[in-house]
């Protein structure tokens, strides 16, 4: 079975492949894959007959307990045969339906492909999980044959039409399996139905696994969606709206029957669901004027009728609803298949204008009669025996309630009556000659290939039903596992005698011609009945209140402003966490003022400085004022006893001083923009309280500290397992390494998206360089490399003579700062800024090219090749048996070094190194000499014809 | 453990000077504010870390005395993401003033239009409202193709004047 579908799978890959290759011949060949499914289902047939399960089980996911369970029993059979042999059939069809060069055919070929496969799995899978992906796969591939390519609006709307609803469905469907499994113990559909679970959750379970097959099978009042899908092209008509997706409902009903069928609310929901379902299909398929539109809401209403049958919980029942299900499947088909042909032939569908087709098309009329006397009930077809089976059982009583049988029984009498008349209205419209309308001209006649489909269905159907009885054991292996039924069973068969339920049927047929002679009344008294309401109505008018509501949020809540979305967080923040903090918090008892009354004065400085900051409205002075309560800071961890962070804050304080002087350079001296007092009023309400609330954090955080911190072991871990003695260092590149492998591929990405803002094209490469020709021809000495190519009027020789002089000392401590970093303060972050700094001064000292001399280098080199370092060091750790990023010790003695004492986690830390002068270089780069390269060139803003900024 | 009274005070002024700037319109001030944040976030880590104590490091002093080195490395990588940052945001502001001459952050237009929205997409209107050739099926008992006159009488679409 698993070869089968995945056969349905390469071929539905393929379709694109093959339809470009032969056309719409290659449906020929695509037949050919549900057919061999087909000869394959009737080779199991005696096997299945003699009572032996067909299944194969191969392990999916075998943590979650998922498999692929695959069980070909008597039911699943006959679905199969139906799913299988009306897919080759349509193929077949398909190759003659669209013109040799219609476009999308070969997406059409693959979806309608991929779909026989889904449902051929949906009827073979025996897990609840592998059926619900099944049944979710036809929901999809049903999506995209009705919406087509998508051009047009109708087709477009009822595709998702289709979607929403039988998803939503779906969604219902599989909590309600998944309640159903947990309930009974078993997600294997073979043992659920077996050994069912009870109580509460088995019942909702059970009504919610319903919920799916209600939307899926188009029950009322969910059955709007199935003449919506009409719009797609015949073929899936026939195929997915008439024999296989819709009756996968039904198929899940007879499935679950057996075993779930005395559940409380099984019976009046599928009994009740099903006869409402098959009046009303039947009353609105009467005033169809389209003949497909009228086959469809038959199929509405035959798939209630078929949901009463296989849902009732009887043996006779179940018998009558597979055999109706299999005899449905075949005149369906056919009837769409043949409306199709008169499509094709005549350019028309409307039984108003179609006329005298009968004669023109003898052989078509033929094959149509045939599958709508099938459709009607009248012997010797399928559909007949069938029907007289459902009278049968009901009249005998055929349900656990006597009343519920009989109303049940008038229910399907009445709609049996409905289904003769549309049945005759089909007839008479698409092949009777009309007095009062001109013969129909026939533009195309069918080519034989056309009607081969068709007419191998009809005759399956007529030939059916006399040789019902060797259909009989098939649908009694199946019938025989319902628990319920009458003492003794009729088989089926096509002459019973004479029965009450052989006049029921005459009764069902007179009726139907009766109320055909008289339509033009039946026709006036519906217009009069007509009413402004309908299901579908309502699915319009929910959408829209949806749309219409989530409009009203989306416009309530996005108001579109950066500082009301920031103070909607703060505001949160305050009011959640905050309460917390004020009602639950465990507050300290005692308060100290101070650790060293050092910290006080600084405090006093960052405080002022930050309070001058939100007065001063130029911009370098704002910056310079922030910059001390940064450096501040920087005292106040050194005062805490983190000189790494002090070393680390001083530099980076420096670096974000230099880089903001260069960016506002091009900016005006004052910032304009201005708020108005009520707005900042409210800013400094929310600043206050957050202010207040994160002090008081503080303070409670430090007093809720009273468990033994991580940190306890990290000093003696540091050594024994780091080898290093700055425990703060060695945390970073061994203990907390991923941690830090993280934070630098996050600068990586801030310096590559820092290059990406300030160089509109290409970002990619290194600093510009002089030509060495313009280096060398100095007129005098020069303190450094191309110091020349600057302004004079902008040169300043002592910068010049100090970076002379600094720039390599200053590289030489970075490095010195790298290694000692693992016993000392410093390390790979630290080190890595003061290299930066020195090429800061460079820059400054020299300009832009004085950069490209001081760092020959594409910055992104540096980036990669520092998380190279880091990563490979994680790598080679592996390599070597240990954990990723585990630090290895390696000690020897060199001849003249002495003893050398090497880390890896070293590496580690040259990677951060290397990341952190390559951002620094970028955004020197990018911030520093492009501003420079677009000021000196004077270059506009690089925009191509036609390209526009969007604000 | 006890707090002192100093940290706590520095930290929620820094944040209140931080959340009052990051609430301007101006770019520059929200990036302002966003440093002063930064500087007040790991205040508050390094204090919620214990008092003060003496450098973690071996070999200089003893490990009962030594500030908690766990909020120090996690606040180093921070100090230098927070520069990696500015720098990006520096880049937007520069950016924006070369492109648009303006580094506010303005009402984003799409939103407005979002919140001003009135009609619904063509693919959610109600059936009524579209042409009879765009109406579902079913809906107005009509495929494509059917003359708009001859939209026979249903449920739904009943026939001119009688509504």
């Amino acid at each position: 079975m698993l070869v089968l579908l995945l056969l349905h799978l390469v071929a539905a890959l393929l379709a694109p492949v093959l339809v470009r290759w032969w056309g719409r011949q290659a449906f020929l060949a695509l037949a050919l894959v549900p057919a061999a499914a087909f000869a394959w289902t009737l080779a199991q047939l005696s096997a299945v007959l003699d009572g032996r399960e067909v299944s194969e089980t191969v392990e999916w996911i075998p943590a979650l307990d998922l498999q692929i369970a695959l069980r070909l029993d008597a039911l699943a059979l006959l679905f199969a045969a139906v799913v299988t042999g009306v897919g080759a059939l349509v193929l077949l069809y398909c190759a003659r339906y669209f013109a040799p060069d219609e476009e999308g055919t070969g997406r059409f070929a693959g979806t309608l492909t991929a779909f026989a496969g889904s449902m051929l799995g949906l009827v073979v899978a025996d897990d609840l999980l592998l059926l619900y992906v099944f049944w979710e796969l036809t929901t999809v591939f049903s999506f995209l044959l009705i919406g087509g390519a998508g051009g047009r609006l109708a087709a477009r709307r009822a595709a998702t039409q289709a979607l929403v609803l039988t998803t939503a469905g779906g969604l219902a469907m599989l909590v309600g399996l998944i309640m159903v499994g947990q309930a009974s113990g078993s997600f294997l559909l073979s043992e659920v139905v077996a050994d069912p679970g009870s109580g509460t959750v088995m019942t909702a379970g059970t009504v919610l696994v319903l919920m799916g097959a209600i939307t899926k099978s188009a029950m009322v009042p969910f059955h709007f969606w199935l003449p919506a899908a009409m719009e797609a092209p015949t073929p899936v008509s026939a195929y997915l709206h008439a024999a296989a997706m819709v009756k996968a409902g039904i198929y899940l009903v007879a499935r679950l029957a057996p075993g779930l069928a005395d559940v409380p609310g099984w019976r009046p929901l599928v009994l009740g669901l099903g006869v409402a379902t098959m009046l009303v299909g039947g009353y609105r398929a009467l005033r169809q004027t389209d003949l497909k539109l009228l086959l469809a809401f038959g199929t509405v209403s035959q798939l209630g009728f078929l949901m009463t049958l296989v849902g009732g919980g009887s043996r006779e029942l179940a018998a009558a609803g597979v055999t109706m299900t299999l005899a449905h499947a075949l005149f369906k088909s056919t009837l769409f298949l043949t409306v199709g042909v008169v499509d094709h032939a005549t350019g028309t569908r409307d039984l108003r204008r179609l006329s005298g087709l009968g004669r023109r098309l003898p052989v078509l009329a033929a094959v149509g009669c045939l599958a709508a006397a099938s459709m009607a009930g009248l012997p010797p077809l399928l559909g007949f025996v069938g029907k007289e089976a459902a009278f049968t059982a009901l009249w005998d009583g055929g349900l656990p309630d006597r009343t519920a049988a009989t109303v049940v029984l008038v229910g399907l009498v009445v709609g049996s009556a409905l289904t003769a008349a549309y049945t005759a209205r089909f007839v008479w419209g698409a092949f009777a000659r009309k007095p009062d309308c001109a013969d129909t001209e026939v533009a195309h006649a069918p080519e034989p290939l056309f009607l081969a489909a068709p007419v191998v269905l009809a005759t399956a159907g007529l030939l059916a039903g006399p040789f019902s009885p060797l259909l009989a054991p098939l649908v009694a292996e199946y019938a025989e596992t319902v628990p319920f039924g009458l003492p003794e069973v009729e088989d089926l068969a096509l002459w019973h005698g004479w029965k009450p339920a052989l006049a029921l049927s005459l009764l069902t047929v007179l009726a139907g011609g009766a109320l055909f002679a008289v339509r033009a009344r039946v026709s006036r008294t519906q217009r009069r009945l007509a009413v402004g309401a309908s299901a579908d109505e309502g699915y319009w008018n929910v959408i829209q209140g949806l749309d219409r509501l989530s409009v009203l949020v989306t416009g309530t809540t996005q108001r579109g402003s950066l500082p009301a979305y920031l103070g909607t967080i703060l505001v949160v923040v305050l009011a959640l966490p905050g309460t917390v903090l004020l009602t639950r918090a465990p507050w300290p008892g005692e308060w100290r003022a101070w650790d060293t009354p050092v910290q006080a004065m600084v405090g006093v400085v960052v405080v002022t400085a930050a309070a001058l900051s939100l007065r001063i409205r130029q911009r370098l002075s704002a910056v310079l004022v922030v910059g001390v309560t940064g450096y501040g800071t920087a005292v106040l961890f050194a005062l805490q006893g983190a000189p790494d962070l002090a070393l680390t804050q001083f530099l980076v304080e420096t670096l974000t001083l230099v880089v903001f002087v260069l960016v506002l350079r091009k900016l005006p001296k004052d910032i304009g923009e201005r708020h108005r007092p009520r707005e900042r009023a409210v800013r400094g309400v929310i600043a206050v309280a957050v202010g207040a609330f994160m002090g008081a954090v503080g303070a409670v955080a430090l007093g809720a500290r009273t468990a033994t911190p991580v940190s306890a072991d990290y000093p003696e871990e540091a050594y024994d397992f780091g080898g290093g003695k700055n425990i703060v260092n060695v945390t970073l590149v061994d203990i907390r390494a991923w941690d830090t492998l993280g934070e630098i591929s996050l600068l990586v990405v801030a310096a590559t998206g820092v290059a990406s803002l300030v160089f509109l094209r290409s970002r990619t490469g290194g600093v510009d360089r002089a030509e060495r020709t313009r280096l060398t021809e100095v007129d005098r000495p020069s303190w450094l490399a191309a110091g020349a190519t600057m302004d004079p009027a902008r040169r300043s020789v002592v910068l010049e003579v100090i970076t002379r002089i600094l720039f390599h000392t200053i590289l030489v401590f970075s490095v010195y700062l790298l290694f000692s970093g693992h016993n000392d303060p410093g390390g790979g972050f630290a080190g890595g800024l003061v290299a930066g700094l020195a090429l800061v001064l460079r820059y400054l000292a020299g300009g832009r090219y004085e950069l490209g001399e001081a760092a020959p280098v594409a910055p992104g080199v540096l980036l990669g090749a520092g998380l190279l370092f880091a990563g490979g060091t994680g790598v080679g750790g592996l390599v070597l048996g240990a954990e990723v990023l585990q630090t290895a010790i390696l000690e020897t003695t060199l001849p003249v070094l002495g003893d050398v004492k090497l880390v890896t986690s070293l590496f580690f830390d040259m990677g951060v190194y290397l990341i952190v002068v390559g951002l620094v270089l970028d955004v020197l780069r990018s911030l520093g000499a492009e501003l420079d390269r677009q000021e000196d060139e004077d270059d506009p803003i690089e925009l191509n014809e036609g390209e526009m900024v969007v604000r | 453990m006890t707090p002192t009274v100093v940290l706590p005070v520095i930290i929620g002024g820094l944040y209140a000077a931080g959340v009052y700037l990051l609430l301007d319109r101006s770019l520059t001030r929200v990036l302002l504010g966003f440093l002063l944040l930064g500087n007040a976030t790991n205040l508050l880590l390094l204090s919620a870390g214990g008092a003060a104590g003496l450098a973690p490091i071996l070999g200089v002093s003893d490990p009962e005395d030594m500030n908690d080195p766990l909020p120090q490395a996690l606040i180093l990588t921070a100090i230098v993401i927070t520069f990696g940052i500015s720098a990006f945001v520096l880049a937007m502001i520069h950016r924006s003033w070369r492109l648009v001459r303006q580094e506010v952050v303005g009402t984003d237009e799409e939103d407005r239009r979002v919140a001003a929205r009135k009609g619904t997409d063509a693919d959610e209107l109600d059936p009524d409202d579209l042409v009879p050739a765009d109406r579902p099926a079913g809906h107005a008992d009509g495929l494509r193709g059917a003359d708009p006159d001859d939209v026979p009488a249903d449920d739904i679409d009943l026939p001119a004047g009688t509504r």
